[in-house]
């Protein structure tokens, strides 16, 4: 699928009439639509932990010494190895003539698989830079694989701040995987998103207990073993923010199978039990092997709860995680929403997490940071949920916060990780009540 | 087109938001997509600001380009001005921005502002990098500040020493000092301190904790001090042209550079020169005995300029040792460091890819490496101790207790956190004398317990080192890569080397054997090549 398939897809909403099974009346919501400046990571960011996931793929961004730094930030710390990802650094030749530009890709290209010839994949990633300079990375991966006869495939995607954000790349990431899958109409449970190997193996030896055995992943650990995909795979989101890849598999005959995500014991029991039971699963079956697992995350986040309860979350909008977490926070862990941000709202694929959160909640889509931190200062939050550029600044006003990048670096799914996630939110808290200077 | 894993700079317009965030009392305005916002982490995280960046960015999107993105850029403005009222506005794009030519400098020109200085930043992202960046804006913004009061061409230049007719004691300007730049805040206290020692005040500190207020006062000192070369060379020689007033030039990091700091700026001024006694514990704990190991030691030098130039001039003077590398990233003053280097009888290595650093690294076999932080990556991997000399940081770079670079404390600071790596070296040298004795297991580790003890760079020697770490002469032979075999004996020689001159000693002993066309690496080998390289 090339480029202008995928634009047309983000603007066709061809999930209607897929998620019939899913609620017809919304819930009451109050959303607040927002613009200004948006304090977001751009989609490069998702590079981050797609390269740990994927160890035979190089992540090669064209762009300006910006996308380079950017990637470089937010990875927080360097890696002691030579990384799997890196910039092809526009400079002004490239921008003087587009032709040269590509040449000078091909060469570079080149020069990096011979420096790295255990990669399999190359991904190309699109940038601000080379979108508006209309750089043609889909025509770049078509001339490559021809060059190179099979030897890398070579793929390309956006991540440019102006089409995406934060992880949205993983998205477009795993939608310019799809058109590689083969085709096969044998039934199978498809998990798409990027899991930790540890949560993932996990959550495949809990489905082959309720005795779904053909259980597969997009992306797959190893780039070139991807997954089929036909009229008998059943899809399960493990993430929210991948709505572009849902529509590119629903396309090849996929089953989207609606579900709260796999974020503490309730999301995560719902999501595996939908699983369950879109593969036929007898919901006894289900229980006999979810309900001691609901019965021990319960326990392990009992004491975070103590923490958590009653306290006033502030979400700002930035990994796209922000419904589910609410949708946590708020049901299992007794906190209050004051607001929960969001990037953007696709309410198709967040439809059973809406339905889940409490009536009233108010949800605000995009962003206008000044205003937004004025209506924080206003409220005075328990704890604010937000990026590292606003972390520290919140906090010396006096006010917690939870960083949450950290949420898609860390295992977090499925019920044996909800009382780590729980954690994660009562450290800060606890933090401050351990913390005295007093003499 | 450049392929870049690591960066050792930012963009232009990193070094902008650099300045402003340095500032008290300056806005940014940045026209750039969303994303690039990003850049205030550098500053709350590594730094642990408590502020965010004084910038409003204009984050515009996709759809945003085919619309008026001119309009957006105004609207921002307005909002900027109006909710944080700046003493002076800085506006600017990012590398896409500059792509669309909105020109948001001369957008802001047309605009009412309330009389509040603006400054237009042309930053060329495609050409220029983060100090280039920090220094082009610090010198428009002090040159927009300033434009007022530049006397008339023909002014005599104005006496450093005209404090004596005043009747005021002399004073001059502390000029570069940035966020983000290494050890500046605690530099700033030392080389003030070191000043009121001689008698001398500080009239402007900037960029760092000034406002635009103060940058108007820079004319009213009767000399510049250009500390951080990166970010004030450009504005120190604009104060020169146009206002005539004399630059400090020397940097006054170690001993030496700090002595004839004060020489040069006393002499300047008309001054005594005043005589410190006993300074700094530098020179007599580098004269103590317990330092005699530190006697060429080899050391590897990588930084921006400033830092590598002062590291290369003390390892090799005030510490004995012998520099085996030294470069820097900072292009713009790449001459400094090739002259540097030639006087140490070196090739200087001028590069931003720190790849090509690593590989001079390696090939130079150091025992200590001083660098940035891509260096302190580099030498974990390589298993050689070492210390930050120089941006770009981590934020372990950002100490919370006093610990300049500059002055005598700095040279103190010094001494400490770039002997300690080795002292420990001594200490893991000890370890590796009883290493026989049952409580010591090999590898074991003193406290580097980040490091990698038996690892070494070479794929082959890694192949072998796990061998190596517990080889008996009982044990089978083991072949590198290429077919050269070490004997059981040879191993049993080899692991007797302490672990942090084995992998050099390997290597060496192999490269002698392939000259010699050797199959077999024995312990005779061993010591016939011991005694060949002494030689």
């Amino acid at each position: 699928m090339g480029a202008s398939t995928l634009a047309e897809a983000m603007v066709n909403p061809m999930l209607d009439g897929v998620l019939d099974a899913g609620p017809k009346v919304a819930p009451p919501l109050e959303i607040l639509k927002e613009s200004g400046q948006r304090e977001v990571f751009c989609g490069l960011t998702s590079i981050v932990w797609l390269h740990r996931r994927m160890p035979d793929a190089f992540f090669l961004v064209v762009g300006s010494r910006t996308c380079a730094h950017l990637v470089q930030s937010a990875a927080g710390v360097m890696i002691f190895a030579e990384p799997r990802f890196g910039t092809a650094i526009l400079g002004e030749r490239d921008l003087a003539g587009l032709a040269d530009a590509n040449e000078e890709l091909d060469r570079l290209v080149k020069e990096l698989l011979a420096r790295r010839p255990e990669i399999r994949t190359l991904f190309l990633v699109g940038s601000c830079p080379s979108e508006v300079i209309k750089l043609d990375l889909a025509k770049a991966a078509e001339r490559l694989n021809r060059q190179l006869l099979g030897q890398v495939t070579v793929l390309n995607y956006s991540g440019s701040g102006i089409e995406t954000t934060f992880t949205q790349g993983e998205d477009q990431a795993l939608v310019a995987m799809t058109p590689l899958m083969p085709t096969s109409d044998e039934p199978q449970l498809l998990i798409t998103g990027t899991l930790a190997d540890a949560v993932e193996d996990r959550l495949v030896d809990l489905f082959g207990r309720m005795g779904v055995g053909a259980v597969r992943s997009l992306p797959p650990r190893r780039s070139t073993e991807l997954p089929p995909v036909g009229k008998g795979t059943k899809l399960l989101l493990a993430q929210p923010f991948l709505s572009a890849t849902a529509r590119a598999l629903i396309a090849r005959g996929a089953e989207l199978i609606p579900a709260p995500y796999p974020l503490g014991v309730e999301g995560s029991r719902e999501w595996m039990a939908a699983g369950a039971a879109a593969c036929g699963v007898a919901p006894a079956q289900v229980a006999a092997v979810l309900d001691p697992l609901v019965e021990r995350g319960r326990h392990a986040i009992a004491p975070h709860r103590e923490t958590l309860a009653g306290k006033r979350l502030f979400l700002l909008p930035d990994s796209q995680l922000e419904l589910s977490l609410a949708r946590f926070l708020s049901r299992e862990c007794g906190m209050e929403l004051v607001e929960v941000g969001t990037p953007y709202l696709d309410r198709q694929l967040l439809a059973s997490e809406l339905d889940l959160l409490p009536v009233g909640t108010q949800i605000s889509e995009g962003q206008d940071v000044e205003r937004q931190l004025d209506r924080v200062r206003r409220a005075k939050p328990d704890l604010v949920v937000c990026g590292l550029g606003l972390a520290n600044p919140l906090e010396a006003e006096g006010i917690a916060t939870k960083w949450s990048i950290e949420l898609v670096f860390s295992p977090i799914h499925g019920c044996d990780q909800a009382g780590d996630l729980a954690e994660l939110f009562a450290r800060p808290l606890r933090r401050r009540s351990l913390l005295s200077f007093a003499a | 087109m450049e392929l870049t894993l690591w960066t050792y700079e930012g963009p232009p317009h990193v070094g902008a938001l650099r300045i402003a965030t340095s500032m008290e009392g300056v806005h940014y305005v940045l026209h750039a997509p969303q994303g690039d916002t990003y850049a205030d982490l550098l500053f709350t995280m590594i730094e642990r600001r408590d502020k965010r960046p004084p910038v409003t960015y204009t984050t515009f999107q996709a759809r945003d380009l085919g619309g008026d993105t001119a309009e957006l850029v105004k609207r921002s403005i307005n909002q900027a001005v109006e909710r944080f009222q700046p003493e002076a506005l800085l506006v600017g794009e990012s590398c896409t921005a500059e792509l669309i030519q909105d020109q948001p400098g001369a957008l802001a020109g047309g605009m009412d502002l309330g009389g509040i200085p603006v400054v237009s930043l042309d930053l060329p992202a495609y050409s220029k990098k983060e100090n280039w960046g920090a220094a082009e804006t610090f010198y428009q913004l002090v040159r927009g500040l300033l434009k007022d009061q530049v006397p008339p061409p023909g002014t005599p230049a104005r006496s450093p020493q005209r404090w004596q007719q005043e009747g005021r004691r002399p004073r001059v300007n502390l000029l570069g000092p940035s966020l983000l730049g290494f050890r500046c805040r605690d530099d700033i206290r030392e080389i003030t301190g070191l000043l009121h020692r001689c008698g001398i005040d500080v009239a402007v500190v900037a960029p760092l904790g000034a406002r635009p207020a103060d940058l108007q006062r820079i004319p009213s000192a009767d000399a510049n001090v250009c500390l951080y070369p990166e970010i004030a060379a450009p504005v120190c020689s604009w104060l020169e042209r146009s206002f005539g007033m004399a630059t400090v030039r020397t940097v006054p990091i170690g001993i030496g550079a700090t002595t004839a700091f004060i020489e040069e700026l006393c002499g300047l001024l008309g001054l005594d020169t005043p005589h410190f006694e006993e300074p700094s514990r530098l020179p007599w704990y580098s004269r103590s005995v317990d330092s005699t190991y530190l006697t060429g030691k080899r050391v590897f030098i990588f930084g921006d300029a400033t830092h590598a130039i002062a590291a290369a001039k003390i390892a090799s003077q005030e510490l004995g040792f012998q520099v085996v590398g030294l470069g820097s990233y900072s292009r713009e003053l790449a001459r400094e460091v090739r002259t540097a280097a030639k006087e140490l009888g070196l090739e200087a290595i001028i590069t931003d890819d720190y790849l090509a650093v690593e590989k001079a690294m390696a090939d130079a076999s150091p025992e200590l490496v001083l660098g940035t932080q891509m260096e302190r990556h580099s030498a974990k991997r390589l298993g050689v101790p070492c210390a930050v000399i120089s941006s770009p940081l981590h934020v372990q770079d950002v100490p919370a207790r006093y610990s300049p670079q500059m002055g005598w404390e700095g040279a103190n600071v010094i001494f400490d956190s770039w002997v300690h790596p080795l002292m420990m070296g001594l200490e893991e040298h000890l370890i590796g004398m009883f290493r026989h004795d049952f409580e010591f297991v090999d590898g074991h580790r003193s406290h580097l317990g980040e490091g990698a003890p038996t690892q070494t760079p070479e794929p082959q020697a890694q192949a072998t080192s796990a061998q190596t770490a517990t080889a008996t002469p009982a044990q089978a032979a083991t072949a590198t890569i290429e077919g050269l075999v070490w004997s059981a004996d040879g191993e049993a020689e080899l692991a007797k080397i302490p672990f942090f001159v084995r992998s050099k000693v390997r290597r060496n002993t192999e490269t002698y054997a392939r000259e010699r066309k050797l199959q077999v690496i024995d312990s005779e080998t061993l010591y016939e090549a011991k005694a060949f390289l002494s030689r």
